[in-house]
C-alpha cells in the first residue's frame, strides 16, 4: 500500500518536472545570479521541516500564503518537495538522508547551484539572490529532479 | 494487474536468455542458434570479456568489500582457459570519481591478462567534472566525451558515452550521433556491430533512469546491419531483449545488486542474505565466430 502510493508519487513528480522544464525553455533567466553558497556536513541535524504537502505540480502561487519551505529532503532517490518557492534572499538547505550519495546540480550550465557529492547526512546550502526558476538534478541519478522558484 | 505489475511484466517479456547451470557457475548463456555449443570454447573465435559496475570506493552493507570483489573478478578473467582478445569495462569503475578511486581502478585493471582494455564511463565516473578525471585516466585514443570505435575479428565495435550530458535519462547528444553516422557510413551491412554503453540503449525502466532518451537516433543508423549487439551495464543485473535486428544484453556488476525494475521505491543497493552476494556478481564472456549471425554470450558468476 505504502509502496504503491510512493511509486505513484514518483510518477506525479516526474510529470510535473517535465512540465516545468518545458516552461523553463521560455521563462528561465539565463544570467547566473551572483549568489553565495556554502556546503557543510552535519550528520547531527535535527528538526528538518518537511514540505507542507507532496503535491509538486501545484501552481506556485498556491504556496505563497503558506509558510515558505526552505528545506528540501533527499530521500528514497527523490527531492521532497520537488518544487519549492522562496523569496529572494532565502537560503535553501538540502539534506541527504539516503545511504547513497547524491548531488544538487543545476541543469543549466553556468549556474552556480552545484553541490559537492553529498554522502549520507550531508547538507548543502545555497542562498538565492536573484529571482527566477532554478531546475536541478542529481548527476549520479539524473532521474531525480527538482526546481526552486525564487520570487522577487 | 496494477500498472506497476504491468510495467514489470512487459519489461521482462521477450527475454531470450537461455538459462543454464553448468558446474554451478554459468548464470545464463545465449549461443548462436547455428552453433549451440558456446563459441567461447572455440580457439579460432574472437573472444572478449565484459565487466561492469565495479564502484571502487563504495561503502555499504550491500558489499563491504567491493575492491576485493573486483580483484576476484580480475583473477577470474586471468584464470580463463584462453587469453581474451580484450576486456571491456562498461562503466561505474569508481563510486565517487575521486582521484584515488581512479588511480586504484587503473592499477587493478593493469593486472588483466588481455590484449587491450577498453572502458566507457558511468555517471559515477563523471559526478562533478563532466568526466574530466575519467578521460585523464582512460581517455587515450578516444574522441569527444570519450567515445571511440575499433575493429576486431571481423566485428565493428562502437564504445559510446551516455552519462556525461545532464538529462533525466542517459543521453548521447548530437556530436556522438554524428560520430556514429560517419563511423558506420562505409561499412557493409553484413558487418556484425557491437555497441558498448553504460546506460542501456533500450527503455529498461525509464522511471529509474534505465534508458537513453536519444538512443533511437543511433539505433536507426544501425538498422541496415544484419547483426547488432548492444552490451551495457548500469542496472547491475542480467537482462536480455531483442528488438528487430538489435539484441540488448545488460550485464551484472562486480560490486552489489540492484532491485529488479520497479521493485521498491528506488534503485537502492540490495542487501542479500549472507553468502548470497557472489551469486549476483559476475563477469561476461563473449565470443564471435566468423560467419555466424550472432555472438555467443556466457554470464558467469564470481566463483
Amino acid at each position: 500500500m505504502r509502496k504503491l502510493k510512493y511509486t505513484k508519487g514518483i510518477w506525479v513528480a516526474a510529470v510535473a518536472v517535465v512540465g516545468l522544464l518545458g516552461l523553463s525553455a521560455c521563462s528561465a533567466p539565463s544570467a547566473a545570479p551572483a549568489a553565495s553558497s556554502q556546503s557543510t556536513v552535519d550528520s547531527g541535524m535535527t528538526g528538518m521541516s518537511m514540505a507542507p504537502s507532496g503535491t509538486a505540480g501545484q501552481s506556485t502561487s498556491a504556496q505563497a500564503g503558506a509558510a515558505a519551505t526552505n528545506s528540501v529532503a533527499i530521500k528514497d532517490f527523490a527531492f521532497a518537495p520537488a518544487t519549492v518557492t522562496v523569496p529572494v534572499g532565502t537560503t535553501v538547505t538540502w539534506t541527504n538522508s539516503d545511504q547513497d550519495p547524491h548531488t544538487v546540480t543545476a541543469t543549466e550550465s553556468g549556474s552556480p547551484l552545484r553541490s559537492p557529492t553529498m554522502n549520507n547526512g550531508a547538507t548543502y546550502k545555497y542562498t538565492f539572490t536573484k529571482a527566477g526558476r532554478y531546475d536541478y538534478l542529481c548527476t549520479i541519478h539524473p532521474f531525480m529532479t527538482g526546481t526552486v522558484v525564487v520570487t522577487p | 494487474m496494477t500498472r506497476r505489475q504491468l510495467l514489470r511484466h512487459s519489461a521482462w517479456f521477450g527475454a531470450a536468455v537461455v538459462l543454464t547451470v553448468a558446474g554451478g557457475e554459468v548464470i545464463s548463456q545465449v549461443a548462436d542458434a547455428q552453433n549451440p555449443a558456446p563459441a567461447v570454447d572455440d580457439p579460432t573465435a574472437l573472444r572478449f570479456v565484459q565487466i561492469s559496475d565495479s564502484h571502487l570506493g563504495f561503502k555499504g552493507s550491500a558489499n563491504s568489500a567491493v575492491e576485493d570483489s573486483f580483484a576476484h573478478a580480475i583473477k577470474q578473467v586471468n584464470a580463463l582457459p584462453y587469453r581474451p582478445d580484450f576486456v571491456a569495462h562498461t562503466g561505474d569503475l569508481t563510486h565517487l570519481s575521486t582521484p584515488a578511486q581512479f588511480d586504484q581502478v587503473k592499477q587493478m585493471m593493469s593486472e588483466l591478462k588481455t590484449g587491450q582494455v577498453f572502458t566507457v564511463p558511468g555517471e559515477h565516473d563523471s559526478i562533478d567534472d563532466g568526466g574530466q578525471k575519467y578521460r585523464q585516466t582512460f581517455g587515450a585514443g578516444t574522441q569527444g566525451d570519450g567515445w571511440r570505435s575499433f575493429d576486431a575479428g571481423g566485428v565493428h565495435f562502437i564504445a559510446l558515452v551516455n552519462t556525461v550530458s545532464l538529462e533525466k535519462l542517459g543521453h548521447l547528444g548530437p556530436d556522438q550521433v554524428e560520430f556514429v553516422r560517419k563511423d558506420v557510413a562505409g561499412l557493409s551491412s553484413d558487418t556484425p556491430i557491437v555497441v558498448f554503453s553504460h546506460v542501456p540503449l533500450f527503455a529498461m525502466y525509464p522511471a529509474w533512469g534505465w534508458g537513453t532518451d536519444d538512443a533511437v537516433q543511433v539505433l536507426s543508423l544501425l538498422r541496415r546491419f544484419a547483426s547488432v549487439t548492444c552490451l551495457n551495464g548500469h542496472v547491475h543485473q542480467l537482462f536480455t531483449k531483442t528488438e528487430g535486428n538489435v539484441t540488448f544484453h545488460s550485464a551484472t556488476t562486480t560490486a552489489y545488486p540492484l532491485p529488479k525494475p520497479g521493485d521498491g521505491p528506488a534503485p537502492k543497493p540490495l542487501v542479500l542474505p549472507a553468502g548470497k552476494l557472489g551469486d549476483a556478481l559476475g563477469i561476461r564472456e563473449v565470443a564471435y565466430h566468423k560467419g555466424s549471425q550472432a555472438l555467443a554470450i556466457k554470464d558467469v558468476r564470481l566463483a
